[in-house]
């Protein structure tokens, strides 16, 4: 989770202005109108609820108070909700004990207040490939990059589904400038800390830091069908398409050094250092020029692919570390990492944490996603308050993340949190019905 | 189990059932006898305490499956073999006693015990593997038929992805590879294709695969060793060590929450005369020669004591004396430490006496010395009060002191600062290179290794036992001095 500092802004108070042109989306008066009226507690309270009507010892954490708070029912979180407007608000681990009163159950010997359940989650945020988009570095994101976001929602979401057989999983715009998963089927829930840390590891295949020129390592005389699967239905196509369109990595000599130093023969790297700085001033366009070069090293490692087990898989492993999913691993390894919740609103840029469709997330757009002050103008031009439980609100520019919340995520998932419970229950009663002995 | 005082046990006849690899899945019924409910516990955490001594050093699989069948044959072989497996169920009840105590200690047992099944299962054959997973009644099936063929191919993928062509029996599938050119395949068609055959014919017998949910084995999972499918790992018979290993420590660990609560709950009251200050002791429990009676090496006499400190003193004590030197003092911690580890190293009572006089008289002077002090030197070589002879400290012990304001006592390792026991041991002669292991193992608070491996470096040789005894360091040093020059003193 990215931790990120505050603005203090509370003084920013424009509501004077007949057209506001606010410089920055984010300030206390707009939070208190979206807490207000937009925000939609009782989803969010269904969900964290899990099908048991409260969601009692959810550790839910106010950025403001930095204080640990679990709330009995939506009322009561909505209340709280309103009476902080917290700048950010993170969802935490259910616990085995009331978060509110860890301190007095505090013991030597022994931790009674432990985390029993949590999501299974994941963060990617795009930081994470500075080292290999070119239009944007650091907390920046545009439409030629994000589509790396995209490609690794397809990855992770077609293995967690395939793979492991996950059903309930909700995808997050994290407000700025990556995404976040909750995984909420109950067997996700219950995976203990060496669990998710074996999900991560299985996900984890960039190994990179400065030192290392060759940051993905494909040993083996195969690829795990797990990674064959992306590379032949997601990263193959994304690499040799979109990506020669938006971020030309070959086109220049730094660019394509880059590469070059991951060949492991130095004549092959030799002779196509050769072919291109020949080919620096033709007439052809970035792209062009990029595809082609791009032919041209398949060409050179196939004709050597069995002189050594390293140009094997040069191919791929060049294709994995410029496209694969590179998803941080601490926040997913541990229960009491907290995550920030959906819907709330990001400090820095003043959007809204919506869902993401993972079936059309190519058509997802982080510079479209609502801001703050546009939803408020939105209410003072319709004059009306918005009403989230309103049915028709799918014009709005909020209604319509948080139908696509209700239908495609919460209700499937109630549902099924509907039927573990009765059938746990008729095993419960069949238990009791068949032993007379106590 | 029943603890009996009387001199036969009655062998039970349940033990003898199960195969040489017990899984302490329940508490056996049998009578033990109180000297081997104490004994066959001290064995089996010296097996443990050898396990963990080799996870520390950071040793590879195979070097730590020697290491406990090592370890095993050296404490825990009986000539008997229902002897040997009543011994391993025994001790590893008690030491389940012992060590629910704390969550500290829990952890502790969880992995060294955990680890000790690993490598002893690693070490069966496979047929005994099998049916140990057979023992712990797990659910997984086989797969078989249709299924089976949906899935050879990419389970092929999977044992190729970790480069398994090789023809051991844990090979896979008929998997030909389309990037040989011809000319290769012309000659090597034939043994090629032999091979290729019996390859296939060992996949066919060898290598089952049971379907297993994946949070099973998550280390499999994490190395991507499995093929996944909705929710399931395909484990290779080859790789059910994962399975197995999983499987016992999560029983364990559900079961020692359940002994702590037994034991806080009735047995540690009930058993209050009898074995619970046994259990108490066993956890802090130094296994090794207590050296109260020094032997011929050690007799050292007060004018070599100086050069004997700077070449053998381990450096808890060589700090303790250099302190005793410069301010003509220690306080009480720092006394007993140094005084009963001189006592150990071969020091007699008269020449101690006139060594703590020589020292302390310079500060305090002879009146008060005799009045205060000498009565407590004489009382550590048990000739005052009720006549204990006093054992000098293990390094648990000195570990777990708490030197306050003042004091010289403790471990250095544990109690310097960094910079503080950088400059003990750069004046203790150790490289800069020698001093980054030592500060490593430091960090991960494993102190008696730390001075183990400064042994190592100061006399240039290795020591596989570990260091857990001041005096059993000075006892090692010498050995190793006389051998280099026999005549001169060390």
């Amino acid at each position: 989770m990215t931790r990120e500092e505050t603005e203090t802004s509370g003084e920013d108070m424009m509501i004077d202005d007949p057209k506001p042109k606010i410089e920055n989306d984010f300030n206390v008066h707009y939070l208190r109108i979206y807490y207000g009226n937009l925000f939609p507690y009782t989803d969010i309270h269904k969900w964290l609820s899990y099908g048991h009507g409260t969601c009692l010892f959810t550790c839910l954490s106010f950025f403001l108070s930095h204080s640990l708070k679990s709330f009995k029912n939506a009322s009561l979180m909505e209340a709280a909700i309103k009476s902080n407007f917290p700048y950010k608000i993170d969802i935490g681990a259910v616990y085995s004990v009331d978060p509110d009163k860890r301190h007095a159950y505090a013991q030597s010997g022994t931790n009674l207040f432990t985390p029993v359940e949590r999501e299974l989650v994941f963060d990617i945020d795009i930081t994470d490939y500075d080292d290999v988009r070119y239009c944007c570095s650091g907390a920046d994101v545009c439409s030629k990059c994000w589509p790396l976001m995209t490609v690794a929602i397809k990855v992770i979401d077609t293995s967690l589904r395939e793979d492991f057989g996950f059903k309930h999983i909700l995808w997050v715009f994290s407000g700025r400038r990556g995404v976040h998963c909750w995984v909420c089927d109950a067997k996700a829930r219950r995976l203990t800390n060496e669990q998710r840390s074996a999900v991560a590891e299985y996900f984890r295949v960039y190994k990179g830091n400065e030192n290392n020129a060759k940051k993905v390592d494909l040993m083996g005389h195969s690829l795990h069908p797990f990674l064959a699967r992306s590379y032949v239905d997601f990263l193959k196509s994304f690499f040799e398409g979109e990506l020669q369109a938006t971020q030309s990595i070959f086109s220049s000599k730094e660019k394509y050094e880059k590469i070059l130093g991951m060949i492991t023969d130095e004549d092959i790297q030799a002779d196509l250092r050769g072919k291109w700085e020949n080919s620096a001033r033709s007439s052809l366009s970035e792209e062009a020029t990029s595809l082609l070069r791009w032919e041209q090293l398949k060409k050179a490692l196939q004709s050597k692919r069995n002189k050594a087990l390293s140009l094997r898989t040069c191919v791929e492993e060049i294709v994995f570390t410029f496209t694969y999913p590179r998803i941080d691993l601490e926040v997913s390894k541990q229960m009491n990492h907290l995550l920030k919740a959906p819907f709330c609103v990001h400090p820095k840029t003043g959007r809204v944490c919506v869902p993401i469709d993972p079936n059309n997330c190519d058509e997802f757009d982080p510079l479209a996603v609502p801001t703050l002050s546009q939803l408020i103008e939105e209410i003072n031009s319709g004059g009306l308050k918005m009403d989230v439980d309103d049915d028709d609100s799918d014009s709005s520019l909020l209604g319509k993340s948080i139908k696509f919340f209700r239908s495609s995520f919460l209700e499937p998932l109630l549902k099924s949190c509907k039927e573990e419970i009765e059938s746990s229950y008729k095993t419960k009663i069949a238990k009791t019905k068949d032993s007379f002995s106590w | 189990m029943e603890v009996i005082r009387s001199q036969k046990r009655t062998v039970s006849n349940d033990v003898v059932s199960t195969p040489t690899l017990p899984l302490y899945l329940t508490a056996p019924h049998m009578e033990v006898r109180l000297e081997e409910f104490e004994l066959f516990a001290i064995d089996r955490l010296r097996v443990l305490k050898g396990v963990s001594d080799g996870l520390a050093r950071a040793r590879n699989p195979n070097e730590m499956d020697d290491l406990v069948e090592t370890l095993w044959k050296e404490h825990m072989r009986l000539s008997n073999v229902s002897e040997m497996i009543n011994k391993d169920i025994i001790s590893h009840f008690v030491l389940r006693l012992v060590y629910c105590r704390s969550d500290e200690l829990k952890k502790w047992f969880l992995s060294m015990e955990t680890a000790l099944f690993r490598h002893r299962f690693r070490l069966k054959k496979i047929e005994e593997q099998r049916a140990i997973v057979g023992e712990f009644g797990l659910p997984y099936k086989a797969v078989i038929g249709a299924e089976l063929e949906s899935l050879k191919e990419r389970l092929g993928l999977v044992a190729r992805s970790h480069g398994q062509i090789s023809s051991d029996g844990t090979c896979n599938m008929l998997y030909f590879d389309p990037m040989f050119t011809l000319s290769h395949l012309a000659v090597k068609l034939v043994p090629f294709l032999m091979e290729k055959f019996l390859s296939f014919l060992s996949f066919a017998v060898e290598n089952i695969y049971y379907k297993v949910p994946f949070e099973e084995v998550p280390d499999l999972v994490a190395s991507r060793r499995v093929l996944l499918q909705k929710g399931f790992a395909f484990v290779a018979g080859t790789q059910l060590v994962s399975l197995v290993v999983t499987q016992f420590r999560s029983h364990l660990s559900k079961a020692l929450i359940l002994t702590n609560r037994k034991w806080t709950t009735t047995i540690r009251e009930r058993e209050k005369d009898r074995l619970t200050p046994i259990v108490e002791a066993l956890s802090t429990s130094y296994l090794g020669p207590d050296y109260s009676q020094s032997n011929e090496y050690a007799d050292i006499s007060l004018k070599d004591i100086d050069q004997v400190s700077k070449s053998s003193f381990p450096l808890c004590m060589r700090h303790l004396f250099e302190k005793l030197r410069e301010d003509h003092h220690l306080k009480h911690g720092g006394r007993m430490q140094l005084g009963l580890f001189l006592k150990g190293v071969g020091l007699k009572l008269d020449d101690a006496l006139a060594f703590w006089r020589e020292e302390f008289t310079k500060k305090v002077g002879s009146e008060r010395f005799d009045k205060e002090y000498a009565y407590a030197i004489r009382h550590n070589y048990g000739k005052e009060g009720k006549r204990t002879d006093y054992t000098p400290y293990a390094c648990s012990k000195i570990i777990t002191s708490a030197p306050g304001a003042g004091d010289h006592h403790g471990c250095p390792y544990r109690h310097f600062s960094e910079d503080n026991l950088k400059a003990a041991l750069s004046r203790m002669g150790l490289s800069s290179r020698g001093m980054e292991d030592v500060m490593d193992k430091v960090r991960n608070r494993h102190y008696q290794l730390a001075c183990t491996l400064t042994f190592e470096a100061v006399y240039g040789t290795s020591c596989d036992t570990g260091i857990n005894h001041p005096n059993q360091y000075f006892e090692e040093s010498q050995k190793i001095l006389k051998s280099k020059t026999p005549a001169a003193p060390v």
